[in-house]
């Protein structure tokens, strides 16, 4: 039944290509992203959260 | 560089604070009315404001947009003030924001009650506030942008990309959605009609769980679970990949919420793959999140923030498993329509939304105003109450889910359905819903302890309204270092290009599903035979749609012996083509009604609505004799016409005039035939409209035994 739907789009075809193609390339560039990512950059990155000022004596309100 | 003294707000954090504790009280108190009303139907009261059909909607909308809602941005605000280092861009925006949001709140507190609602789940406030909702949410956008356009930190963490990612696509999925023609000032009609509103629907309903409860949360969760753990993410490269692989698989799987439905079946594959690869993302970000906690567990065991950090986080992995099996269509033939579902969405909802909450207030709180927790032991015992209270609600449902669709589907040696009267599956289920208001009544306790506590705690200290703080600003020119990367130059510190891609990964998986529904004709085969609803039908319709009935009652036989034996011949996508909005529900609590149609008497449905438990001993269905008082509002059948004309109903030019006269020539005929049986009743009432509406449903295709389908 699926078949007689789709093909009454022009081209039909391509798009499982396309579909294709847009995942791999979104998953190719999202691995290059992150492997060429460099650890300094990440280092800093992560420690975003850490780094505010006045609170962070943690200590005083864990200690309870 | 120098640095510029600035302060950060707290006081729209603490309004939104409040806003949270107050609603999440009050929005768990009503889901307990609900379980409560499903063992006993007294507690219905027998007085339409307060039904279940009406009250269910009051409770998730309380729970989602309201708790949760307001959780989030009390989150969004403080944390992303800190993270950029600037306060937020306007504190005008922020207040217009803050009371625009209550404002809504308490609009959807007063419509849903009074039965004004759209009956999309989660989408059913009316067009007045959905505009309302559009120009708050562009309001907190506009404000969150600013922010981050003039912060004093150059790199955005990942939790303002989960941001950005919530307010972009909670802003597309609540505009494509909410398409609908206005009818009068409280009614409208959804644009779309059957299967392609069904398939709009769920692609909303599924990713406002994507996009409203999880990734404002997720953004939360890499802020303050690194704060209370005092150690930064366990892989941030990780979180990178958990973003961007999260939104753009995410936007895809809602067809998985219509699997076996009149929806065609290439949506449905579509719907179940995407569902299984979101997995891959969903763990990793738990796992990201768990281990953070890495050589700080022992502190897991003392800190209620991180215990009830922990049990979020597990069920947010819980969820996010059981979600796409649940998409696998076999085990989804078993679950979809029970009690299975209230169970997986209690997970997530209790567990991780309700546990990640109480989990930053706790921490939010004491540092707010300066001081320490009142009693850490309070919020251990909160702690159990509430771990106690989501097992005794999700393990009954499970049991219930899984007992009741057994039973549904269970023949005998010859071939008969075992259990052919529903009823009987349903009172085999009810003391699971005891359990399971038990379940709630303790979630409820644990929040009313925290909500002492935290009271406690603010006396206790003295409120930071504007905390200061310092910091460089942002150069003019920037050269990012190579230390960073090409990603960075190009992506991570320009919000605009950020949010663009962010749209456009969102945007890939919505249009490729729904272009071929809405482009090809042959998509949703029309049936020649099936015709407009009468004017007497819509406004039954549009009772049917007040009284909620779609909180407890599918439309929607889906192809298995099953319920073809018990229900009758299953629902064909040609069949639902002037059904603005579409009514197939969610949940079958009561039978499916798609057949419904001239299966019983008039004076059988006239008898069942005035009192169900004396027709059908032991329903839980409460009574509606309401509807035995109230006239039907002929003065808005003009309107209601046209509206429908308008939204693709070819009734025939000037039928809006004609359409009373018909609907009374209709309802006297009905009211005639309820006197043959003794029934005495004026052929105003709109109980004739709603027994004309529920003995039209499903008779189009038997009118004709060879219904002339056309591909």
């Amino acid at each position: 039944m699926y078949k007689n739907v789709l093909q009454n789009i022009d081209n039909i075809a391509i798009w499982p290509v396309i579909s294709f193609v847009i995942f791999f390339l979104f998953f190719i560039c999202l691995l290059w992203w992150v492997l060429t990512t460099k650890k300094a950059f990440i280092e800093e990155m992560e420690r975003l959260p850490l780094e505010n000022s006045i609170e962070e004596d943690n200590s005083k309100v864990n200690k309870l | 560089m120098e640095l510029e003294k600035f302060s950060y707000d707290n006081k729209i954090v603490k309004a939104f604070i409040i806003a949270t504790v107050i609603f999440g009280l009050v929005g768990m108190l009503v889901g307990l009315t609900a379980a409560i009303q499903l063992v006993y139907p007294i507690f219905n009261f027998e007085n339409q404001y307060t039904t279940f059909g009406r009250i269910r909607p009051l409770h998730t909308n309380a729970i989602i947009f309201a708790f949760v809602g307001n959780a989030m941005f009390a989150g969004v605000y403080y944390s992303m003030q800190r993270l950029l280092k600037t306060r937020m861009y306007s504190d005008t925006l922020s207040w217009i924001h803050f009371w625009g949001w209550q404002l809504i709140i308490v609009a959807a507190a007063i419509t849903l009650p009074l039965g004004l609602t759209t009956s999309k789940e989660y989408a059913e406030l009316e067009w007045p506030i959905d505009i309302a909702i559009t120009i708050i949410w562009v309001v907190f956008g506009w404000n969150m942008i600013g922010t981050i356009i003039k912060r004093r930190e150059r790199h955005m963490y990942v939790a303002i990309w989960f941001y950005i990612a919530t307010f972009i696509t909670v802003a597309v999925l609540h505009l494509v959605n909410s398409v609908e023609m206005p009818v009068t000032m409280f009614k409208s009609y959804s644009w779309y009609a059957g299967v392609q509103d069904a398939l709009v629907q769920w692609w909303y309903g599924h990713n406002a769980v994507a996009f409203f409860l999880t990734t404002p949360y997720l953004g939360m969760m890499y802020y303050f679970l690194p704060k209370a753990a005092n150690r930064p993410v366990y892989s941030y490269r990780l979180s990178i990949i958990h973003f961007w692989s999260l939104i753009f698989l995410y936007i895809w799987a809602g067809p998985h919420h219509l699997l076996y439905t009149s929806l065609p079946d290439w949506a449905q594959s579509l719907g179940v793959v995407f569902s299984i690869m979101l997995i891959a993302p969903s763990w990793g970000g738990m796992l990201n999140g768990l281990m953070t906690l890495r050589g700080a567990w022992d502190r897991v065991r003392e800190d209620p923030v991180l215990k009830f950090m922990v049990v979020a986080v597990t069920a947010y992995g819980m969820a996010t498993l059981e979600g796409p099996l649940l998409s696998l269509k076999n085990v989804n033939a078993i679950a979809h329509f029970t009690d299975w579902i209230v169970a997986h969405v209690h997970v997530g909802g209790l567990g991780w939304n309700g546990f990640m909450i109480f989990a930053i207030l706790y921490w939010v709180v004491p540092r707010m105003w300066g001081t320490t927790l009142h009693s850490r032991k309070l919020a251990n015992v909160h702690f159990w109450l509430g771990t106690l209270g989501i097992i005794f609600y999700a393990l009954p449902m499970y049991v219930s889910g899984v007992v009741q669709s057994l039973m549904w589907k269970e023949f005998n040696a010859e071939g008969f359905l075992v259990y052919k009267n529903f009823l009987e599956t349903t009172v085999q289920i009810l003391p699971l819903y005891g359990l399971r208001a038990i379940g709630g009544g303790l979630y409820l306790v644990g929040a009313i302890l925290m909500t002492y506590n935290l009271i406690k705690t603010a006396r206790s200290g003295d409120f930071i309204a504007d905390e200061d703080a310092e910091a460089a600003p942002l150069a003019k020119e920037y050269v990012a270092s190579r230390n960073a990367g090409w990603h960075h130059r190009v992506l991570e510190h320009k919000p605009v290009i950020f949010t663009v891609l962010t749209l456009i990964a969102i945007l890939i998986g919505g249009l490729i599903e729904m272009i071929p529904t809405f482009l090809i004709k042959s998509n949703i085969p029309t049936i020649s035979n099936v015709k407009p609803y009468t004017p007497l039908e819509v406004h039954g319709r549009d009772i049917y749609i007040r009284e909620g009935c779609v909180n407890c009652h599918t439309q929607m036989v889906r192809p298995f012996r099953s319920e073809t034996e018990r229900y009758g011949e299953y629902s064909k996508a040609g069949e639902f083509v002037y059904d603005h909005p579409f009514l197939w529900g969610s949940k079958r609590t009561g039978p499916d009604l798609h057949r419904i149609g001239e299966k019983y008497s008039n004076s059988w449905h006239y008898n069942h609505m005035l009192a169900p438990d004396a027709v059908s001993t032991s329903s839980i269905m409460p009574a509606y004799p309401w509807l035995f008082e109230q006239s039907i509002d002929k003065s808005v059948t003009r309107a209601k016409i046209n509206a429908l004309r308008t939204v693709g109903v070819p009734y025939a030019a000037g039928y809006e005039n004609e359409a009373n006269a018909d609907l009374e020539k209709q309802s006297e005929k009905i009211s005639a035939s309820l006197k043959a049986d003794g029934i005495d009743v004026s052929p105003d009432a709109e109980i004739i409209a709603l027994i004309a509406y529920l003995q039209r449903l499903g008779i189009d295709i038997k009118a004709k035994p060879t219904a002339n389908v056309q591909e």
